[in-house]
């Protein structure tokens, strides 16, 4: 199980990062909420992949006495798509407002910040 | 119910049974506070009279709480507090030790000058739009990060101070504040994204994310976990966000868009996020691959301090080239990390002290300056000595300080990297800060000579000059221009701090007994 | 979307919506649910009324400002932590009352409380961004 998972994790990190490196904003966006995808499918897969026994332990033992799903991952995997979900809402709407702003959606011609043709320091007075 | 405890077990070796001292409450302090007032401005948010005293409190009460914890850790040792009573390592630790208390202090420092600042900066647009919000939850985060002891907390404290980061940065949507907010926002978010791969993999081979657990795990797994990767990949994520050699090009894309105030406190505080992780975890955890990836290091270092300052020699508007010179001081502090001497490494933390608080000061002088000359670009800003000269005394300091010149607090760190890359026979090393020095001085040399004593542009300057300045104006940098100097003329006591944060990551045996009274982990 | 069904539907299934929002907050300690859940259908229950009757009825249905609701989330889930401080635990301890109200034994807790803030900040967050978004579509 978890050989296909890794093979699964892998083939989302090259497709997101194959998207992260287009230079249209729209194609990230694409590979950033793979990317997110992926992590959490790598956390859920190094936590160690368990049957699903919920991990309470009965009165009067310390240790659960068969083994149970491991509960801090799925924590983890939690938090970390709230982050991403509002990661990704920020970003669609940031990617929104400068293809409205600057005209474009190719980070190449996004230049205004760092325009062409900029001139050297004065070299005296 | 959930909450009663059961009879048969026994809670001593999970739970922390003792009441805890109120003393201990400094710890989350200087967390809980920016987080309670952001909230609070955050429902007020119309009442924008209003903004101004409750933000002045609130920065007034951090700064005094991060002092407080500062002192405290320096008298009574490192102080922890795991979240809802579950003992190490299973809940969630806050651990303030030197390094992270002497940073926090730092932070609340040029925080409360900031907010001092932003009253003239900021208008009432920017107050509706919740920039005193935004400024106190990046605060949250930014000790956040500074003081918990869970390497998945400080993951999230990252995304908090990057969330209300990116708020900050677009505040004012002018087109280039999207352009830069567009590449700020998707590179950091591929930085931190690498940290969480990181900590997965880390969690999978260790099943443990508390740091001081993890000390001990890590030095006991000889050859049984990919531990080299690992820190391969943190140093990759926290270079990343400390805008290291070949992944820095986000900051001198944005960091000149924003509000100026925005950039003083970006510049300040969250590249030194990034070497505060760096050093934490590279240094604490991971002290043998450490060890191996000097070398590495101590290259990226090299690259990132003389490349940076040569992209701020070309540049013409001055918030560029100041972004530049950000660049340029976290491959000083690199270079502390790379050499991992005792030495190196308060070096590197007293840089960070140092640049903290003078790039804050340096961005919020460039914003005086735009607004007395009219112009951020050199090619028209002149005359600025002759109209205000104290705003030309202040320029001499902090570009000296910058510098690393003496007498000001520069000189110090610079200093002992020097002298800690030629006792391990780095020569070369050493004669990179020492270029970097140079070209800095020439760098801000000529800032100064084109902007302050030329009577004449060859351009006339392009916007309005803004409102009168007055010494209410002046007293934020004032204050951040006089800690600069005290350290400079008398380093003793920041010194002892960074030294013994410098021993505090170098011999971890201390901080993990703070957190694992028993010894060992579970 | 502005059909006479959708129209005339909406303001129903955004009350039964939100009422099972509140079920599913309060059910969060122990079984499927919770704050972060629970605002999520709040919010697209909000959602859903803005789609069918326009961003300003919504706006009004709701009296606060989103951001403001968030705001208040997240003071009532810091003062949950807080509440700890008077009690010597560390912060964030779950605390637990069990009054009595006419025989039934009813569990109050600071994690509900916690719960709770998230909601309201979900609920905040989400409507806001997800009312933004409208508001330029009508536009």
């Amino acid at each position: 199980m978890e050989t296909a998972l890794s093979v699964l994790v892998g083939l989302f990190f090259a497709v997101a990062i194959y998207l992260l490196l287009s230079k249209h904003t729209i194609r990230i966006l694409l590979g950033v909420a793979l990317l997110g995808n992926a992590v959490n499918l790598l956390i859920f897969t190094a936590g160690r992949v368990l049957r699903e026994t919920p991990p309470i332990i009965p009165d009067g033992l310390y240790t659960p006495p068969v083994p149970v799903a491991n509960p801090l991952p799925q924590a983890l995997i939690l938090t970390a798509i709230v982050i991403s979900f509002s990661f990704f809402a920020f970003l669609l709407v940031l990617a929104y407002r400068a293809y409205q702003d600057i005209g474009t959606d190719d980070t190449d011609e996004m230049r205004l910040a760092e325009p062409e043709g900029d001139r050297l320091p004065p070299l005296g007075y | 119910m959930a909450g009663a405890a059961s009879p048969h077990a026994d809670l001593a070796s999970a739970m922390v049974l003792q009441p805890v001292a109120a003393a201990d409450w400094l710890v989350v302090a200087p967390v809980v506070i920016p987080i309670v007032f952001g909230a609070a401005l955050l429902m007020f948010r119309k009442e924008t009279q209003q903004h101004m005293v409750v933000s002045i409190i609130a920065f007034a009460l951090l700064l005094l709480a991060d002092a407080a914890l500062l002192w405290r850790v320096i008298e009574h040792g490192p102080i922890v507090m795991t979240m809802g009573r579950w003992l190490p390592p299973f809940g969630i630790t806050f651990q303030a030790d030197v390094l992270g208390a002497g940073l926090a202090t730092v932070a609340g420092l040029v925080a409360f000058a900031a907010v001092l600042f932003s009253f003239r900066d900021i208008d009432t647009t920017g107050r509706r739009y919740g920039f005193y919000t935004f400024f106190l939850l990046m605060m949250a985060g930014v000790h956040g990060a500074f003081l918990t002891g869970d390497i998945f907390n400080l993951y999230v404290w990252f995304e908090v101070l990057l969330i209300s980061s990116f708020g900050l940065l677009v505040l004012g949507s002018e087109h280039e504040q999207i352009d830069g907010a567009v590449k700020y926002a998707f590179l950091n978010l591929v930085a931190t994204t690498l940290f969480l791969i990181a900590v997965g993999l880390l969690y999978g081979a260790f099943g443990t994310l508390n740091m001081a657990d993890l000390a001990g795990k890590i030095a006991a797994a000889k050859g049984q976990a990919p531990v080299m990767t690992l820190a391969t990949l943190f140093l990759f994520a926290f270079a990343m966000k400390a805008a290291a050699f070949p992944v820095n090009f986000w900051l001198p894309a944005s960091y000149h868009t924003p509000r100026i105030i925005v950039s003083a406190l970006f510049a300040g505080l969250l590249t030194k996020v990034g070497i505060y992780a760096l050093l934490r975890v590279l240094v604490m955890l991971f002290p043998v691959e450490r060890d191996m990836l000097a070398i590495v290091i101590a290259w990226v270092a090299a690259f990132t301090m003389v490349l940076g300052i040569l992209g701020a020699l070309a540049q013409s508007d001055i918030r560029r080239a100041v972004g530049f010179v950000v660049v340029s001081g976290i491959g000083v502090m690199l270079a502390g990390l790379a050499l991992g001497s005792e030495l190196g490494l308060t070096a590197a933390i007293l840089y960070a002290l140092h640049s903290m608080i003078a790039m804050t000061a340096v961005y919020m002088l460039v914003g005086l300056m735009a607004e007395a000359g009219g112009s951020v670009s050199l090619h028209s800003l002149a005359g600025l000595y002759r109209a205000h000269p104290f705003m030309a005394a202040l320029a001499l300091v902090l570009f000296f300080a910058v510098a690393g010149l003496p007498p000001f607090s520069g000189v110090w760190p610079k200093v002992f990297v020097v002298k800690a890359s030629l006792d391990v026979g780095a020569w070369w090393l050493a004669f990179a800060v020492l270029l970097t020095g140079l070209l800095t001085t020439i760098t801000l040399g000529r800032v100064f000579a084109l902007a302050f004593w030329r009577n004449h542009a060859e351009e006339p300057a392009t916007m309005v000059p803004g409102d009168p300045i007055t010494w209410k104006t002046y007293a934020p940098v004032v204050l951040l221009t006089a800690a600069v100097v005290f350290i400079g003329f008398y380093p003793q006591p920041v010194l002892d701090v960074a030294h013994a944060a410098a021993r505090t990551i170098l011999f971890s045996s201390g901080y993990v007994n703070a957190v694992l009274p028993a010894g060992g982990g579970a | 979307m502005r059909t006479i069904i959708f129209r005339s539907v909406a303001p129903y299934l955004t009350s039964l919506m939100v009422l099972f929002s509140l079920f599913v907050l309060l059910r969060g300690h122990n079984e499927p649910g919770g704050g972060f859940i629970g605002g999520l259908i709040a919010a697209s229950a909000f959602a859903i009324y803005g789609i069918a009757c326009g961003v300003s009825p919504v706006r009004r249905a709701m009296y606060f400002h989103p951001m403001a609701i968030a705001g208040f989330g997240l003071f009532v889930a810091a003062m949950a932590g807080l509440a700890s401080l008077f009690v010597g635990v560390p912060f964030m301890t779950g605390l637990w009352v069990e009054p009595e109200f006419f025989g039934v034994t009813l569990a109050l807790s600071t994690p509900m409380v916690f719960d709770i803030g998230v909601y309201l900040v979900v609920v905040g967050s989400i409507t806001s961004i997800a009312l933004a978004l409208e508001e330029r579509e009508d536009d």
